[in-house]
This record gives structure tokens, C-alpha cells and sequence, in this order.
């Protein structure tokens, strides 16, 4: 294990040629930066993920297949006016594919935020406060964490209906734990070190010692849950459509055009279920990777070894 | 050891009590007072507060929670209006057919999960590894539901070898006999939960592969086949002690989809069809009681791994 300070050049420099004798004075974010880049997987699911971004909210400006329901062109396999078909109510599935993602995409992205910012808060508080407080604090993350969250999503969905917002806050409130967890297990750590103490005694109060110094430096640990939960939500959305409790028509997700494909696979209408299914795969693979390249590039132990 | 014992159940009944509270505050959010279900949907106001105040439903909350709690500790866990039977009723004619599906899904991915993560580690980087973590990791990133659709695609629509239907007999001896409609529901459960299964034990086994005592072992002739099962599998097993434990959330939510895509009858399907007819009692019961199989879960496989690491018992 090598400890990397920001002013040290990273170790293993002097091996690489192209890095320079001695390189610059580099922040530890540029070299996961660089660590990141080197990882093959990481870029590819970077990639995905950019794309399906651009294919969820441009593709519809470019590719117009009409979000009308076609009655006359009901269940069409995939031919030259419809590149991915139609569904049994003749909407285009390659513009409902692009449409629908966005709600997985949204609802991933916004209920990892809101989870991030309640659990770091959360996390930062208890770990800073310690005593009776943390004890509690910490016994409410345990409770949620014991309660299957997927029945609590589908009960609260069947009940005041699903909607983006909704969905979002409620997987939120369902996600803020693991991090609140290790947020405060980082701060328990960082708030002996020295750099800390030297806050503390310049003057620093508590809101400024979070802001400041102990969640900006457990910022690695944050953003590497974000992105696994991001993933755990796009599937929590799909799994709620594909049972039948998603959002409601105007809006619609892939889970439910996974809903609607099933009732005719057995007519053998592919193009309804395989492209979809696939798209969730591939998104949740995504984030899966990245997570996983974040946490080697961020983890200092980890780091070229 | 004791005090660590009597210090973790003391958090799993303090969390459990959490657990109630969290439910009760739920039922009583989202479902106030059964009349309406009891009276009927055009029932007038007059006569809902009448019966509210009969069977308490208009005391102050902290009483009903307590009635609640007094309830549930006394194994009621409420009653259906809807379907008229009270969900332990229910539970009890279901739970034995979720635990099979549930406990040998557990039992086969613990079992192909440990030979397999220890195989990946030993050949690390090699075609085999690849495959395998692959495999794994598009499996765990696959929504359930999409691998049952590809399952029954094949081996029940295109291959006709298994039936997609579960079992609807009640007799537990012709479910577990009946392998043309358990395969598929076993199967693809088993593969959902080695996904995760397995890239934990591939790391934990690295990691052990890694300690001096493995290289001791080695150093000192031992054959390689011992130093694996000696030395390498009886460390790297206990992260997943505490997986398993942490798995429970999953396996249940498996169940569910699982249950509901098959339509086989327990507790899963119960749920699911609890949630088309808005059935709050029965949804909010089973929530509980999957929380608290949870804490037990968890709290099982802390004590399981104090006993297998004797390292926990010095603290």
C-alpha cells in the first residue's frame, strides 16, 4: 500500500515514458481520472451510458416514428418504415424505447442523488456527533435497511399512484443507508486526523467542518454507491412496470413495455420483449461497470497494485 | 463472546421494535381504518365514524400502535377484509411453499457458488475466470423477470420440456416431485442469486489466496488440493456467511416476481395479488414479516460467524 499524498508524483510513474521523469504536481482526482481512463470496461460503460442519454432525449428529435398509436399498424415486426416494429397498439417500439428510457434514466439518476444527499448528511452528523445520537441515528438506517424495499415501493405506488417524481423520492428514502453507512464510517476515521483537528482549532464549527473537510473527502465512497444505486433503481422501475404498478399512460417506462411484449410472446412478436429487455441490461451494466472502475480508480489501496 | 451476543440481540429487538413502528406508521398512513371495506364503498360518514370508534380506529395513535404491537406479539397480524380470512390464516397455508422454493434456491447457489468462486480465484485471468465473471455479471445486471421471459422463450414455448405454470396442488410431497413445472422457477432463481453469489466468493478467495498462511501452507509441501479445502475455503466462506444473511431482502423480492411470473401459490403470489385488489393488511403484513426475517436472518448469520471465526469471539 503506497500513500499518496496530492504533492507526490504517483507511483509506478517512472515505469511509463510517456508519464515524464518527473511529473507535475498532480491532485489525487486527476490520477483516478487517469486510472479510470486506462480501465477499458469503465470507458465502454461511460460510453453506454452517454449514448443512451443521447438516444433517450435527442433521438427523438432526429428519429420521428410517431408516438401516435398507429390502429392500422398494429404489431408489425420490424421492416423498413418501423425499424423495431410496432406494439399491439401500433406505437412505434424503437421511439417508445427512446421515450421510455428516460423515465428509467431519470428516476435512476434523481432517487441516487436524493440518497446520496440524505445518507452523506446523515452519515456525516452521526459519525461527527458519536454518543447517543449516532447510536440512534444509526438504528433508524438499520430498520430501513431491514425493510424490503421493493414491497415498499410497489405498496406506496399502488396507493398514491407512480409518477417520476414519486417513484424517485421513494427509492431515495430507500437508498441513503448504505451510504449513510460508510459516509460515517469515513468520517469516524478522518475526524482524528490532524488536518481536522487543525479546522477544529482554527475555528472551524461543525456545519464548515462537513462541508469543508469530511465530505469532501469522503466524496470517493459517495459517488461509487451513487452509481451502483443508480443501477439498483433503473431495475426497481423495471421490475414495478413489469408487474403492472408502473407509471401511468401518457408516461410509460421500459418495464412497462416489457408488460405489454409478454402477453404476446407466445405469438412470437420478439421485437415487443428482446430490444427492451436488452436496453435494461445494458444501462444496468453500465453503471454496474463504472462503479466498479470508480472504486478501483478512487480506492487509494486499490490503485496499481 | 457473551456480551457480544447479548449486545447484537439487544440491537435486533430494538430494531425489530423500529421495524413495527415503521410498519404500524405505514398501515396507518395508507390505511387508516378497514371501514370502508367493511361497510362498503357508499357507506355514509356518519356510520364509518361509528364503527371506527367501536373497534378503536379513532384513538389516539400511540394506542393503536400499542394494541398493534400487543396484536402481533400475540401472532395476529391482521385481518383481510377483502378476502375475509385473517393473513396468518393465509401465511400459514402458503409459507411452507415460499420456503422450499426459497431454501433450495439458497441451498444450490451456496453449494455451485463456493466450488465456483474458489475455481475462478485459483485461475484467475485465465478463459475459464472470464466466462464465468461474465456470465456473472450480465446475469446480475439483468432485471429477474427478463431471465424468466428468456427461460420460458425456450424451454417451455420453443422446447416444450418444462411448463411454465407452477404447481397448483397443495400437497408439498407432488410440488417438490413435480419437476416439469419446479425447474424453470429453481433454475433461474439459483442463477440470479450464484450471479451475486459467486463474484463475492471470487474476491474473498483472492484475497485468502493472497495471506501468508496459504503461502505457508504451500511452502511446507502440502498437497494443493488441501491447502484449498483446508486452508482456502474455510476462510473464504465467511463473507458469504454474512451475505447470505445480507441476501434475505433479495431473496424475498425473488420470490416475488418469481412467484407472480409463474404463478406459483405462495406467499409472493399472495403479495401480488394482494396489491391488485389494494389488500393493505395482507401487503403490509408480509412487508413485516420480511422485515423480520431479515433481523433474524442477519442476526442468525452473526452468530453463525462467531462460530465459525473463533478471531470475533476475542472482542
Amino acid at each position: 500500500m503506497t500513500n499518496i499524498a496530492p504533492e507526490l508524483p504517483p507511483p509506478g510513474l517512472e515505469h511509463e515514458p510517456e508519464g515524464g521523469a518527473v511529473g507535475p504536481v498532480q491532485g489525487s482526482w486527476r490520477l483516478a481520472a487517469r486510472e479510470f481512463a486506462q480501465n477499458k470496461l469503465a470507458v465502454l460503460g461511460l460510453a453506454a451510458l452517454v449514448f443512451f442519454v443521447v438516444f433517450c432525449y435527442l433521438g427523438p428529435l432526429v428519429y420521428h416514428g410517431g408516438l401516435t398509436s398507429d390502429l392500422t399498424a398494429t404489431n408489425v415486426p420490424p421492416s423498413a418504415g418501423y425499424p423495431l416494429g410496432t406494439d399491439n397498439q401500433g406505437f412505434d417500439v424503437l421511439e417508445e424505447l427512446m421515450v421510455g428510457g428516460r423515465a428509467a434514466l431519470e428516476i435512476g439518476f434523481l432517487s441516487a442523488l436524493i440518497g446520496m444527499v440524505i445518507g452523506a448528511v446523515w452519515g456525516a452528523v452521526a459519525g461527527l456527533a458519536g454518543g447517543l445520537l449516532d447510536g440512534f441515528l444509526m438504528r433508524i438506517v438499520d430498520v430501513l435497511l431491514s425493510i424490503p424495499f421493493l414491497f415498499v415501493i410497489l405498496i406506496v405506488a399502488v396507493r398514491y399512484g407512480a409518477t417520476v417524481l414519486g417513484l424517485s423520492v421513494i427509492i431515495g428514502i430507500f437508498t441513503w443507508q448504505v451510504p449513510a453507512r460508510l459516509v460515517r464510517g469515513e468520517v469516524l476515521t478522518l475526524r482524528v486526523r490532524d488536518f481536522v483537528s487543525a479546522a477544529r482549532a482554527a475555528g472551524s464549527g461543525r456545519i464548515r467542518l462537513i462541508n469543508r473537510h469530511l465530505l469532501p473527502n469522503s466524496l470517493g465512497v459517495i459517488i461509487v454507491t451513487a452509481t451502483f444505486s443508480v443501477a439498483d433503481a433503473i431495475l426497481a422501475v423495471a421490475t414495478l412496470g413489469f408487474l403492472g404498478f408502473g407509471l401511468h399512460y401518457p408516461n410509460f417506462d421500459w418495464g412497462d413495455m416489457l408488460n405489454n411484449g409478454i402477453t404476446y410472446l407466445q405469438d412470437g412478436y420478439w421485437w415487443q420483449v428482446y430490444p427492451v429487455g436488452i436496453c435494461i441490461i445494458v444501462v444496468v451494466m453500465a453503471c454496474n461497470l463504472l462503479g466498479d472502475a470508480l472504486r478501483d480508480a478512487l480506492d487509494v489501496r486499490l490503485r496499481r497494485r | 463472546m457473551t456480551a457480544y451476543l447479548i449486545r447484537r440481540a439487544a440491537t435486533a429487538i430494538v430494531v425489530l421494535f423500529g421495524v413495527s413502528i415503521f410498519i404500524f406508521f405505514m398501515l396507518h398512513v395508507i390505511y387508516p381504518t378497514p371501514a370502508i371495506d367493511v361497510l362498503g364503498p357508499h357507506a355514509n360518514k356518519l356510520s364509518v365514524a361509528q364503527w371506527n370508534s367501536q373497534h378503536g380506529f379513532d384513538e389516539p395513535w400511540i394506542e393503536q400502535y400499542l394494541r398493534y404491537l400487543n396484536q402481533l406479539l400475540h401472532g395476529n397480524l391482521g385481518y383481510s377484509y377483502k378476502l375475509n380470512q385473517s393473513v396468518a390464516a393465509l401465511f400459514q397455508e402458503r409459507w411452507l411453499r415460499s420456503a422450499y422454493l426459497s431454501g433450495i434456491t439458497l441451498l444450490l447457489s451456496v453449494v455451485i457458488a463456493i466450488p465456483l468462486g474458489i475455481y475462478q480465484a485459483v485461475r484467475r485471468n485465465t478463459v475459464g475466470d472470464a466466462v464465468v465473471t461474465t456470465g456473472a455479471f450480465v446475469t446480475y445486471a439483468m432485471p429477474d423477470f427478463f431471465l424468466y421471459l428468456i427461460a420460458i422463450q425456450l424451454f417451455a414455448i420453443a422446447i416444450p420440456i418444462f411448463s411454465y405454470e407452477g404447481p397448483q396442488t397443495t400437497s408439498m410431497i407432488s410440488i417438490i416431485l413435480n419437476w416439469r413445472a419446479m425447474t424453470l422457477p429453481i433454475v433461474c432463481l439459483t442463477l440470479l442469486e450464484l450471479a451475486g453469489y459467486s463474484r463475492y466468493m471470487r474476491s474473498a478467495a483472492i484475497d485468502t489466496l493472497a495471506q501468508d498462511y496459504i503461502k505457508a501452507a504451500r511452502a511446507k509441501g502440502l498437497p494443493e488440493r488441501l491447502v484449498l479445502w483446508r486452508h482456502l475455503v474455510r476462510n473464504a466462506f465467511l463473507p458469504m456467511i454474512t451475505l447470505i444473511g445480507l441476501s434475505i431482502p433479495a431473496l424475498l423480492a425473488g420470490n416475488l416476481v418469481c412467484e407472480a411470473v409463474f404463478n406459483f401459490p405462495g406467499l409472493g403470489l399472495l403479495f401480488y395479488d394482494a396489491l391488485g385488489t389494494a389488500d393493505y393488511p395482507i401487503l403490509l403484513a408480509y412487508t413485516l414479516v420480511g422485515a423480520v426475517l431479515v433481523v433474524v436472518g442477519n442476526f442468525v448469520a452473526d452468530i453463525a460467524l462467531t462460530v465459525a471465526d473463533p478471531r470475533i469471539r476475542l472482542v
